[in-house]
């Protein structure tokens, strides 16, 4: 019997694999897919919740999720693109810029 | 068979990410990050969100990955971008803390317990209609007002994201008058 | 006719702005002679409404709910009734004519346009002050005309301060922060009697209030009366708050002629005839006002008969009459008192005008003792002080005997021949000083050919500026009757019963020792300097220091404050406010400096430190127990 507590564990660990690479990568495309592996780990959670609780909420949310997550990849991929057109690297550590 | 299609699919998901995090080709990790995304709206199927699973296949197989393909054409992904990686102690205790943490969280009795709740009460079976029918509903009536902001969001990121990419972004509209852009840009051409 | 009285608050206002407009750049002579025209136009208005009232006609109006908070209701009226359509003709009158003069005065100032829109800003608020029917309007242009004499007072704010040997003021700038700074005292005086006058009858409006106060025990009624006039004893300059106007005399001399003898100082008394429904519910105050006021009529007068400079015998002369008019208001005498209000301002400002056209001539020079002989080169000058001189000191016929007398009568008829006496030996101390101050500026010997000074007359329109004022200082006492009349209607009824034997004696008695006292001014100066008299009678130190009065002030009062104040700043506010601030600053500026290491601008180090965070937080949801 697969119970509410399985799906929460998996999507913690998904949730940490994305959490992991966040901190790890240096390389900002992989930056974005890591943020998207988190962001689906959330979806888990919110859809087995849902089930479990008997509630559309769980759904609703987790596809209002997934709108975030089209839009950021549009305007990120977006900032990405320009920003390697202008540095031609797209380097975490090439942006310094912020340095206080 | 729950439990053999939840095992499956839950070794298929975490494999294809970890293997997104740790590999280090971009396309094997984006390859990768497609499978894992598939194997995902698998679990919305056993969730019976079918609305959800179908949504999960067509936006991140086919829209988000198509993106991110179109946006590695332009960087260039034969030669690896060099990841200098260091084994960082602090960032490895970190990540590994916050897994302890989580699975302590969600699976220690006492927290689980308050969330179990019987299934019967559904509302699915209350409103006596299938699950993309439900979730229709729900989205029409109580989410209206939240599902036209997110349409809204859709349309600024996809402007934004056409303004960001075309030719000209790389001098600033706000704060150039129109002759000096189309000057640079005649400079830009005579450069090449 | 409700017009009128629009026009006649407005215009000053309009003047004032118009010149303020002009107010950084150079001489403007359109400036002196728009606000002039203006205050002309209020002037017409007010003679205009002065035609039109009588006991049927008042004129009330209301421009504009002014303040609605709660049950607290104060509408922005007017009233020009008796007693507000003199004081407004009396006001608009004086200060015409002193526009125009400070035409001429004013003529090689730097500050020309900025001095007239102070002065026709005065008008205004004085006009507020006069023309409200409430005490809350009156209260504003009682902080209006405060304003504006310390704009005016200060108004050669540039000069250096001096050490009081020098120069009793120190400085405009200082004479005008003191002159504030003595009103404010006065002031929270006159609003508490305001606060408890809202408080017992709910209204501030004159005709609710006149017509409730009698509703109230007369412990209250007390109260409100003392404390409105301590409010009329700093606008007025009685004592302990007369040392103000004595200084404020570092203004231009105009403006000394408007706002320090005509108009402002006469405020005070104006809020006692105004208030006179309270004041006769308490007659003990009012006994206490005239006594007060009788005390500084002798003790003002003494201060004048030995100092040596031009405006400030004026001024002490002016503190005089004020007490004068306060012992005819304090004894229910009120149509009297406004009476000599309005004599004073004739004869007053017209005195002073020609102490300015003295001291324009001699370059500044504010001492007597190194002017005299002027009569040969200023002659109209010397003539018109000499009849203000003569007003001043009571003579026959000239418009300061009929008020004067009248007063004397009252304190007399009343019984209080204390009153009476004080009152007597103030009047001939008047006639000395006057003359004393005419024989040492215009006859005897040309001492200030000594000086190097080459007086000369002033503009012929100054002079026919004065000559307007000149001439009602000496025909406005014959209008006693109609004057009589006419404010009664509004004031209460008043005639002093002596037998007619008694009344002769009086006047005979009165104008003996006014003309006893001029005589003695002119015989003796005419021989030399008399003031040799007083030191070997060794009260001219104590005379010419005031009484000590303003060094007191200086040990009693500021001395310890400003100690006190030092040591507010460096033990309290430096050691423990400061300090406070300054340590509370000093953590977070040291920890925001310690933190700044963190901001590497590395997007990855910020990252590690975004899920640092979150295990954080993580961790305390962990022990995060909801409800247990």
């Amino acid at each position: 019997m697969i119970t509410l507590t399985h799906y929460l564990v998996l999507s913690a660990i998904l949730f940490s694999i994305g959490l992991a690479g966040v901190i790890r990568r240096k390389n900002l495309l992989l930056l974005f897919f890591s943020t998207e592996i988190m962001l689906n780990a959330a979806n888990i959670g919110f859809a087995a919740i849902g089930k479990f609780y008997g509630d559309l909420t769980g759904q609703m949310v987790a596809f209002f999720i997934i709108a975030v997550a089209a839009s950021e990849v549009a305007v990120g991929l977006g900032l990405l693109v320009l920003w390697y057109k202008r540095t031609g690297t797209i380097d975490l550590e090439s942006m310094q810029e912020m340095k206080g | 068979m729950e439990a053999i299609a939840f095992y499956l699919f839950s070794v298929i998901t975490i494999g294809m990410f970890a293997i997104v995090v740790f590999s280090k080709n971009a396309l094997y990790a984006m390859s990768a990050l497609a499978g894992g995304m598939i194997a995902i709206s698998g679990f919305f199927f056993m969730l019976d969100a079918d609305f959800l699973g179908a949504v999960q296949i067509i936006v991140y197989t086919g829209a988000v990955m198509a993106l991110y393909a179109f946006g590695m054409m332009f960087f260039d992904t034969t030669k690896d971008v060099k990841e200098n990686i260091k084994e960082d102690k602090i960032v490895n205790a970190l990540w590994i803390s916050a897994v302890v943490i989580l699975i302590v969280i969600v699976s220690v009795p006492f927290v689980s317990d308050h969330i179990m709740l019987d299934a019967s009460t559904s509302d699915y079976k209350v409103i006596g209609a299938n699950n993309p029918q439900a979730v229709g509903i729900f989205l029409f009536t109580k989410y209206l007002v939240q599902f036209e902001l997110a349409a809204v969001m859709l349309l600024v990121a996809m402007i934004a994201g056409i303004i960001l990419v075309s030719k000209k972004m790389d001098i600033s509209l706000t704060t150039t008058v129109e002759e000096k852009i189309e000057k640079e840009e005649f400079d830009i051409k005579d450069a090449k | 006719m409700e017009n009128y009285v629009y026009i006649a608050l407005f215009a000053p206002l309009a003047g004032s702005l118009f010149a303020a407009l002009f107010g950084d750049k150079p001489k403007t002579l359109l400036t002196g002679i728009v606000t002039s025209l203006l205050l002309f136009v209020s002037w017409y208005a007010s003679i205009k409404l002065l035609g039109y009232i009588d006991e049927e006609h008042i004129i009330h109006v209301k421009m504009m709910d002014w303040i609605a908070a709660g049950n607290f209701n104060v509408d922005f009226g007017f009233v020009a009734d008796q007693v507000s359509v003199i004081m407004m003709v009396t006001v608009t009158t004086v200060s015409t004519l002193v526009h125009v003069y400070s035409i001429g005065y004013m003529d090689h100032d730097k500050g020309f346009n900025r001095y007239f829109s102070y002065l026709s800003a005065f008008v205004f608020s004085m006009m507020i002050l006069v023309m409200s029917d409430n005490f809350l309007g009156l209260f504003i242009g009682w902080e209006g005309v405060g304003l504006c004499s310390w704009l005016l007072i200060g108004f050669w704010y540039h000069k250096k301060d001096v050490p009081t040997s020098e120069n009793p003021a120190i400085s405009p700038a200082y004479a005008a922060n003191e002159a504030f700074v003595m009103n404010r005292i006065a002031d929270l005086g006159m609003l508490i009697g305001i606060f408890m006058i809202y408080w017992n009858l709910g209204s501030l409006e004159y005709d609710t209030v006149f017509a409730n106060i009698g509703s109230l025990d007369g412990a209250t009624i007390t109260m409100i009366g003392v404390f409105l006039f301590i409010g009329a004893m700093g606008k007025s300059a009685q004592f302990p708050l007369h040392t103000w106007l004595a200084n404020a005399m570092e203004g231009p001399t105009p403006v000394s002629a408007l706002i320090h003898a005509a108009t402002m100082v006469t405020a005070g008394v104006y809020l006692v005839i105004r208030s006179h429904d309270i004041y006769m519910l308490i007659p003990n105050v009012g006994y206490f006002i005239a006594c007060l006021g009788a005390f500084v009529a002798v003790f003002a007068a003494s201060m004048a008969l030995v100092n040596l400079e031009l405006k400030r015998i004026i001024a002490y002369s002016t503190l005089s009459q004020l007490g004068y008019m306060f012992v005819a208001a304090g004894l229910g005498a009120y149509w009297i008192a406004l009476f000599h209000l309005m004599t004073h301002a004739f004869f007053k400002s017209v005195l002073f005008l020609g102490a300015g056209n003295v001291m324009h001539a001699m370059d500044d020079e504010k001492y007597i003792d190194k002017m005299g002989g002027l009569a040969k080169v200023m002659p109209w000058t010397m003539r018109i002080m000499t009849v203000a001189s003569l007003a001043l000191a009571g003579i026959w016929p000239f418009a300061g005997f009929f008020s004067k007398d009248k007063i004397l009568e009252t304190a007399f008829a009343q019984n209080h021949y204390f009153l009476w006496a004080l009152l007597w030996i103030g009047a001939g101390m008047t006639a000395y000083y006057s003359f004393r101050l005419i024989m040492l500026v215009f006859f005897g010997e040309e001492r200030y050919k000594k000086f190097g000074f080459h007086p000369h007359e002033a503009y012929p329109y100054v002079l026919l500026a004065m000559a307007p004022l000149a001439i009602l200082a000496i025909i406005a006492g014959f209008f006693e009757h109609s004057f009589m009349h006419f404010v009664t209607q509004l004031l209460p009824e008043y005639e002093p019963h002596v037998s007619k034997g008694t009344f002769i004696f009086l006047l005979v008695v009165t104008l003996g020792i006014a003309i006893s006292g001029i005589t003695l001014a002119v015989v003796k100066f005419s021989k030399g300097n008399f003031d040799e008299f007083f030191k070997k009678l060794g009260v001219y130190d104590v005379l010419i220091n005031q009484y000590h009065i303003p060094d007191f002030y200086q040990r009693a009062i500021c001395e310890p404050y400003a100690k006190l104040s030092e040591f507010a700043w460096k033990k309290i506010d430096m050691r423990i406010v400061d300090a406070t601030v300054d340590f509370i600053a000093g953590v977070i500026y040291k920890s925001g400096d310690k933190a700044r290491a963190m901001q590497t601008g590395n997007l990855s180090t910020n990252l590690k430190w975004m899920a640092l965070g979150f295990v954080v937080l993580l961790a305390a949801a962990l022990f995060y127990r909801p409800g247990m």
